[in-house]
């Protein structure tokens, strides 16, 4: 336990000493405040509070943002260390394997939730103070359930940038395949998704299937908890016609996307083991 | 000593593929005991390094450090007595000196206080407050140096501790392993400077090709290498022609040139020969007698004429 807790430690260290948490934070802040003042154009008379707005635009960039700089912060951990020729060193000492790809998982968690909670708590408060709407009247849960869900989004990215780490001998490919994984879970899978609905035009995949489909994929079950979470928000980002049709518990997306977390990371601690350096 | 050995490697057989990395090596290492590995680029002595420290599993055979074998889950926790400096010693530039070592210390389990005493010995200690980025090659070294030193480790394994470092500090390390070893540390030290070595390790084991080669002490090797010690006389030409004369029986005339002669002295001639040159009553310049060094004894384990 002590073991992974000074690996996580050193890695915040590394991140904080290095300027990472900083620069990811105020660009995630410098987004999200984009987004709110151009957001907040269109919600001139309505009833709806600018955070939801707000709320909405930040979970698409969410989804693309935040699986870039996870795969970015980990792609490197291993295969990184394994080229420079640290790992050899951190590996004579005594800690299991295992501990060192936990204690990195939790650093990396540490460095990234709190450039999430920095730059997108900043970005709220501040949009919250300049509106309308009164402070306490804020659709607060919703963004609550954002930051939340977006740390949660940005641990199954860590996980997998882990899976890729230990798995791939270069960084080169390393590097690759980061970028590649991300394309596919945020952009490609959609996209065939789309073309596959289009294709099928409704005749053999029912609504079932769809969100299953939609479930499966971890940027999409981050998409359907905070777009289909309330009504204000789920007509806002025109995802009504799914959550009218069902009511998916909230519970699933995040059971999901904890699974996306603890499976990457389980394999890439047994192939870790296994990996000769 | 009566002490059980530290190191014991019997055996063993560690192949990548095709590739038999290394072929039965049979080693040990009593505690107190200085053993230096010598070898080319790719002879296996990292791969016997990995080994040791249980980086790596054999293929086949045993190996058993401080009793156990390293590669157990048990192992883990026994590596607190070994330390390791690893051919490159790098280390995150984003860090201090004083944060690296206390993290390595916290590994493993070692008190941070003492750290000062380690900075001290590797001559670090003012710039231990620094950040690594902006330590000197040979600073760097050294850092890596103190890092194997954390918590009075039974077991160093050095993996060319020297390279890089200045004959200041190179005397430094080896003042170091020579405290190690008078407090019962066993040493692996593996090293290309071979002349370094000469009064340095206890033991030599040259691998060659994943093979062990031999294993024994400089003197010991000498002897088996069938190495013969030169005798070198430096002396005008009258002179030459001289001692090629009164050689002539012994020794061939191209033996004779430049004004320098080089003469084969087998150990046990070494007297004899060098009164009867003294008895010839010549103005000889210089004389001197070259006992083979390490490199010539390595190129002769190892199949190899010595690079000139």
């Amino acid at each position: 336990m002590k073991q992974i807790f000074f690996i996580a430690l050193k890695e915040v260290q590394d991140g904080m000493r290095n300027r990472w948490v900083v620069l990811i934070a105020l660009a995630m802040a410098a987004f999200a405040l984009i987004l709110a003042l151009l957001g907040s154009v269109p919600t001139g008379m309505t009833k709806i509070s600018s955070l939801a707005v707000t709320v909405v635009s930040l979970a698409s960039l969410s989804i693309f943002f935040i699986p870039l700089i996870a795969l970015l912060l980990t792609y490197d951990s291993i295969v990184g260390e394994a080229e420079r020729g640290t790992l050899v060193l951190l590996l004579s000492y005594p800690i299991a394997r295992w501990q060192v790809i936990v204690g990195k998982f939790c650093g990396a968690f540490i460095l990234l939730s709190l450039a999430i909670a920095l730059g997108y708590g900043s970005a709220g408060i501040a949009i919250s103070l300049t509106a309308e709407t009164a402070f306490t009247e804020q659709a607060w849960s919703s963004f609550s359930k954002l930051l939340l869900s977006s740390v949660l989004l940005g641990a199954v990215f860590l996980s997998l940038g882990f899976l890729i780490s230990t798995s791939l001998r270069e960084r080169g490919t390393a590097a690759a395949a980061a970028i590649g994984s991300w394309l596919f879970f945020v952009l490609l899978y959609d996209m065939g998704l789309l073309g596959l609905l289009a294709s099928d035009a409704g005749k053999t995949i029912g609504t079932d299937t769809l969100i299953g489909l939609l479930l499966a994929n971890p940027a999409d079950a981050y998409r359907m908890f905070n777009l289909v979470g309330s009504d204000e928000i789920a007509i806002l980002s025109g995802m009504a016609g799914l959550s009218l049709e069902r009511q998916i518990p909230a519970m699933v997306p995040i059971a999901v996307m904890v699974a996306w977390v603890a499976l990457p990371l389980a394999s890439a601690c047994a192939i870790f083991q296994r990996r000769q350096v | 000593m009566t002490e059980a050995p530290c190191i014991v490697i019997k055996r063993a057989v560690k192949s990548y593929g095709d590739i038999r990395a290394l072929d039965g090596i049979d080693l040990e290492i009593p505690p107190g005991e200085c053993m230096a590995l010598v070898g080319h680029n790719g002879a296996g002595k990292t791969t016997l390094i990995k080994l040791i420290l249980g980086l790596a599993r054999p293929t086949s055979g045993t190996i058993s450090v401080m009793g156990q074998f390293p590669g157990t889950s048990g192992f883990d926790t026994l590596r607190r007595h070994i330390g390791f400096l690893p051919e490159q010693a790098i280390f995150q530039g984003s860090l201090t000196g004083r944060e690296t070592l206390t993290f390595y210390a916290r590994l493993k389990n070692a008190p941070t206080q003492g750290l000062d005493q380690l900075f001290q010995q590797v001559d670090l200690l003012e710039a231990a407050g620094r950040k690594v980025s902006t330590y000197s090659n040979g600073m760097r070294q050294r850092l890596g140096v103190a890092q194997a030193l954390i918590g009075n480790p039974r077991i160093l394994v050095l993996d060319e501790p020297t390279t890089g470092l200045d004959p200041d500090s190179r005397a430094r390390v080896y003042a170091i392993i020579e405290e190690r070893k008078a407090d019962g540390v066993a040493v692996l030290l593996s090293s290309h400077a071979l002349t370094e070595l000469e009064a340095r390790a206890d033991r030599v084991a040259i691998l060659h090709h994943g093979r062990l080669r031999a294993c024994a002490s400089i003197p010991e090797l000498r002897k088996h290498a069938g190495l013969i010690p030169e005798l070198r006389i430096k002396a005008g030409q009258e002179q030459m022609s001289a001692l090629a004369r009164h050689f002539a029986q012994r020794f061939e005339p191209c033996s004779f040139v430049n004004g320098v002669a080089v003469l084969n002295c087998p150990p046990r001639d070494k007297l004899i020969m060098l009164r009867e040159i003294l008895n010839l009553g010549l103005a000889i310049d210089d004389i001197s007698l070259a006992e083979p060094n390490l490199e010539q004894i390595f190129a002769a384990y190892t199949d190899r004429t010595p690079a000139q």
